[in-house]
């Protein structure tokens, strides 16, 4: 009895490297399968059958030249916050701040914009409200990062309550700025004169923010992959200790990305109430941080990558908030969709770092 | 005029959300496990309570016992909070997902199911709010003794809470004996500081994990449990509870991984988010929205300071956010 061994069912050891089409696969599976599962809960609840849930999905979001534009906009306002996310991670900067950078960004643009219309010419204007709001989203970003750098402060809490301290300030001046009085909310600001709006390329107000996320998406690649610093913030993330070993200064890359952080965050603000929304409230970055840090994380840091995951959930989140204004519940029914493809998601990251060998296999290799 | 005695109970019942989230939260991190899924299990344990109070109450009708009002809405309760910490164990304990991401998609998860289950009853019920009132519910969760009201202040400040109150606080105070005094604790704890190390010592790591993750997951949805039915007078709507799940997150290191100073923290901090109501602002009700800031401000501050005493004892559990894989010894 004694030296009888009893094998596990089954062994799980760490995978070397998997081929890329390999871990393709796995991915697309773990999709698939999540938007089965998907498809199921929602004709479940609200009795059609799955393929007409699929399409309501899909007009949803490519229906009418309108809605695919509004896609558009969401996708480049998420994916502008998850490129400013990104760095930070790669440097395990756990920075959940990314709406309160936003919106401080948001707040910079704005507060130009009602402080000194009619005072200044409107290219003057724009560069203030630039310039305002990429300070105001690194400054929320530097804070934290600080802290990190000189004490080594929780980072994930403090960028998190500073979104609070954000949404508060906000509100603050959202009632101070009220417009028309007592509606409690800042309407569309300079509505008639337009100063501080970007202009349309092409009449549509939503090409702009499209160009920049591209851009930005192209120069970020390069500057993670191919630049120095990149460089640094990827030695950063791997190991402290063998980053101060070889001589790089931890606390300035911190502060560095940081700052680069806030200041994207920061520009996404500015575009928000500059070029598409023209108004400050305190849910105008709507969760986008958060969703940022799934994007960013899933797609493994890689820009191009980054379109693809942020595609993904904004085509999901659109798509439920189609089904559920054409059967009238609230929109929350796209976080729960959202919710289970992100648990799939997650989940396949195990198939593609361990390898399991079953019991039957493992005899046969014994013998 | 400062009225405290009007003031302390109200802080309490503010704080015992935070003190079940922070009580959960405190001895899931003492397993390793950062669960940033707080909040979205604390929407889910509310929900599902009110569910299974809401089902109950159509049910029943008015020949409600008074056995089944309270254990319906706490076991609906549990199961919720325990089938997320089951799904947050299964990703991160047995996939070795990464804790912050799973966390983060918990919350989002969570919140999501609050509002749509929310949003659906208050369909069903056909009320003209947006909210739905389960006040025979709350009228038995919330019951206080007989004679609280007799002793004026002194019931007021101590004895004018609902059992649940009441069993956070016991909770806590189970839960800093089983840490600190039995074996059980110290087990968690050497889970918690080295994995491996446990691992050799004979402890099953992964068993321990899914346990205290799961228990620290009921615990915390008990929170959400509470706030809709005892704070809230059995009144859900739509995400009224807010951010109160990383208020809790944020007073576990407040409360240096302490469950029974998490009792006072709480409070106090359930003070804070109550003092704009308490300081008088006129009109001017701009400056009460910079007042609502004050408790973010005081948990960044109090971030720093932890982090600036930076005392051997008072660390986070070393593996606090790690997987775990036996084989990477």
């Amino acid at each position: 009895m004694y030296n009888t061994i009893k094998t596990p069912l089954v062994h799980i050891t760490r995978r070397k490297d998997i081929v890329w089409y390999r871990a393709w696969l796995i991915r697309i599976l773990a999709i698939v399968l999540a938007l089965i599962l998907c498809g199921i809960i929602t004709t479940f609840v609200v009795h059609i059958n799955p393929i007409e849930v699929y399409k309501t999905m899909i007009s949803g979001n490519f229906g009418t030249t309108r809605k695919i534009w509004f896609m558009g906009q969401d996708l480049a306002t998420l994916l502008i916050i998850s490129l400013a996310l990104a760095p930070a991670f790669r440097m395990r900067f756990w920075n959940l701040g990314g709406d309160g950078q936003a919106l401080m960004g948001c707040f910079g643009a704005a507060a130009c914009m009602i402080l000194f219309s009619g005072s200044v010419p409107n290219w003057l204007m724009l560069i203030m409200m630039f310039a305002a709001a990429l300070f105001c989203g690194m400054l929320w970003a530097v804070i934290p990062a600080f802290f990190k750098a000189k004490w080594n402060t929780n980072e994930t809490l403090f960028t998190l309550m500073m979104n609070y301290l954000a949404t508060q300030i906000i509100a603050f001046f959202v009632v101070v700025w009220e417009n028309p009085k007592g509606s409690s909310k800042i309407g569309i600001i300079n509505q008639r004169s337009r100063i501080g709006w970007l202009p349309e390329i092409g009449g549509n107000k939503y090409i702009l923010i499209i160009i920049v996320a591209i851009v930005l998406a192209v120069v970020m690649f390069i500057y993670m992959r191919y630049s120095k610093h990149g460089y640094e913030i990827a030695v950063v993330g791997e190991s402290e200790p063998t980053a101060r070993y070889v001589g790089i200064k931890v606390k300035k890359v911190i502060l560095r990305t940081l700052l680069l952080s806030g200041a994207i965050c920061g520009l996404a603000g500015f575009l928000m109430v500059s070029s598409t929304n023209h108004t400050l409230t305190t849910t105008l970055v709507g969760g986008r941080g958060f969703t940022g840090v799934m994007v960013a994380w899933l797609a493994k840091f890689n820009p191009f990558f980054m379109i693809l995951t942020s595609f993904l959930l904004v085509f999901l989140n659109r798509g439920a908030s189609e089904i559920s204004t054409m059967f009238g519940f609230n929109d929350s029914f796209g976080a729960i969709l959202t919710g289970i493809i992100l648990f799939f998601i997650i989940g396949c990251e195990f198939f593609l770092n361990y390898e399991m060998h079953f019991r039957k296999r493992a005899k046969k290799e014994v013998e | 005029m400062f009225d405290i005695v009007a003031f302390i109970p109200r802080a309490v019942v503010q704080g015992i959300p935070l003190l079940f989230g922070c009580v959960g939260e405190t001895i899931t991190e003492k397993s390793g496990n950062l669960n940033l899924g707080t909040p979205g299990i604390m929407y889910v344990g509310g929900i599902c309570g009110v569910i299974g109070a809401f089902l109950y109450e159509q049910k029943a009708g008015a020949h409600m016992i008074g056995f089944l009002a309270i254990a319906i809405p706490i076991l609906c309760c549990l199961i919720g909070s325990l089938l997320m910490g089951l799904i947050y164990c299964f990703l991160t304990v047995t996939l070795r997902a990464n804790q912050n991401v799973t966390g983060l998609a918990m919350t989002t998860f969570g919140v999501g199911i609050g509002n749509f289950f929310g949003g659906s009853l208050i369909k069903l019920s056909g009320a003209d709010v947006p909210s739905i009132a389960l006040s025979k519910t709350h009228a038995f969760i919330s019951a206080t003794l007989p004679f609280a009201k007799k002793l004026g202040w002194f019931g007021k400040i101590f004895l004018s809470y609902g059992f649940l109150a009441y069993a956070a606080i016991a909770m806590a105070i189970i839960a800093a004996i089983m840490l600190k005094k039995t074996r059980a604790g110290l087990n968690l704890r050497a889970i918690g500081e080295s994995p491996a190390t446990a691992d050799a010592a004979g402890i099953s790591v992964i068993r321990y994990k899914y346990i205290v993750t799961c228990m620290g997951a009921m615990i915390a949805g008990l929170g959400g449990l509470y706030y809709v039915m005892d704070f809230a007078s059995g009144v859900w709507s739509n995400d009224a509870f807010g951010d109160r799940g990383w208020l809790a997150i944020a007073l576990v290191i407040f409360t240096i991984w302490r469950p029974n100073i998490a009792i006072f923290a709480s409070i106090l901090f359930g003070g804070l988010c109550i003092l704009h109501m308490f300081i008088p602002t006129g009109t001017n009700l701009a400056v009460k929205e910079l007042y609502k800031g004050i408790p973010y401000l005081v948990t960044i501050i109090v971030l720093i300071i932890t982090s600036l005493r930076n005392k051997r004892e008072n660390q986070p559990p070393g593996s606090l956010g790690l997987s775990y894989f036996r084989e990477d010894r």
